[in-house]
């Protein structure tokens, strides 16, 4: 056992717990608070892979716009302050049996497959810097970073006009 | 060192979990949420193939960073929908939206 791998373990328990009180509790808003303790533990996984400008965008892009932006429409659209009921469909047992069949399906697969224990080598020093020139360099992957651009800026019309209200007279 | 197959066991567990989010909530924000799940299971196994596999190449972390961004762009048009939804329903619980349903 290494500090690494209790780190890991920890993380994993952690970020565990916190998505599935994200699928179970009936609270929209300790849902979207249980979200940013997963997130951040997947941060954690990037970071421990040394990915660590992953780790930075997803701390940034994800607990610090995405799950605000979930906070603000869940009290946008509630009906009352408190939900109540519950939040699941009858459908849950069959939703369930599906999860719990797609987690063996791929335990099933990961066993089959031979995994390397140890990575082959150790991540470059300017490896940031190579994302950065590989993103804008034409013979690495500037086209699908100039598409995700286009794409973000039809995003951004299209939820205004969507979200925009129309006064009529 | 950790071995590559934990993480492929936690990414798995957590998109089962989000699996199950999207296939049970009611509420339609839960189901983004389940789906939000669902995108970073996969990241983190991008992420660990690339750290085991391909360590020197920018290719893993490229895929990763364009998730992101598809991912940003849903969840977006995703809220504006909802928004719009609650304005003609006044809910988000995916039973009540049944105008298609005959």
């Amino acid at each position: 056992m290494t500090v690494m791998q209790i780190v890991f373990l920890i993380t994993a328990v952690v970020t565990l717990f916190a998505a599935f009180r994200v699928v179970t509790t009936p609270n929209m808003v300790h849902a979207a608070l249980w979200l940013i303790v997963t997130l951040f533990g997947a941060a954690v996984f990037y970071a421990l892979l040394q990915a660590n400008f992953l780790a930075v965008a997803q701390v940034v892009v994800y607990i610090g716009a995405i799950a605000i932006l979930m906070m603000f429409v869940i009290m946008l659209t509630r009906r009352e302050m408190r939900d109540r009921g519950p939040q699941t469909g009858k459908q849950w047992p069959w939703a369930a049996v599906i999860a719990a069949a797609f987690f063996g399906g791929l335990v099933w697969l990961g066993q089959q497959a031979a995994l390397p224990a140890a990575p082959k080598a150790d991540v470059p020093k300017d490896s940031i810097a190579q994302l950065g020139q590989a993103l804008v360099s034409p013979n690495g992957f500037v086209i699908p970073f100039e598409v995700a651009s286009v794409l973000l800026l039809a995003a951004l019309i299209g939820a205004v006009y969507l979200a925009w209200t129309r006064h009529q007279s | 060192m950790i071995p590559l197959n934990w993480y492929l066991l936690v990414s798995a567990a957590l998109f089962a979990l989000g699996l199950f989010g999207v296939l049970s909530r009611k509420n339609a924000v839960a189901i983004l949420m389940g789906v939000e799940l669902m995108l970073n299971a996969v990241n983190i196994n991008l992420l660990a193939f690339w750290r085991y596999r391909a360590p020197t190449e920018a290719t893993g972390l490229a895929f990763a960073v364009i998730v992101f961004a598809v991912a940003a762009a849903e969840v977006a048009v995703g809220l504006a929908l909802f928004i719009a939804v609650y304005r003609r329903f006044k809910s988000v619980a995916a039973d009540e939206i049944n105008l298609l349903k005959w």
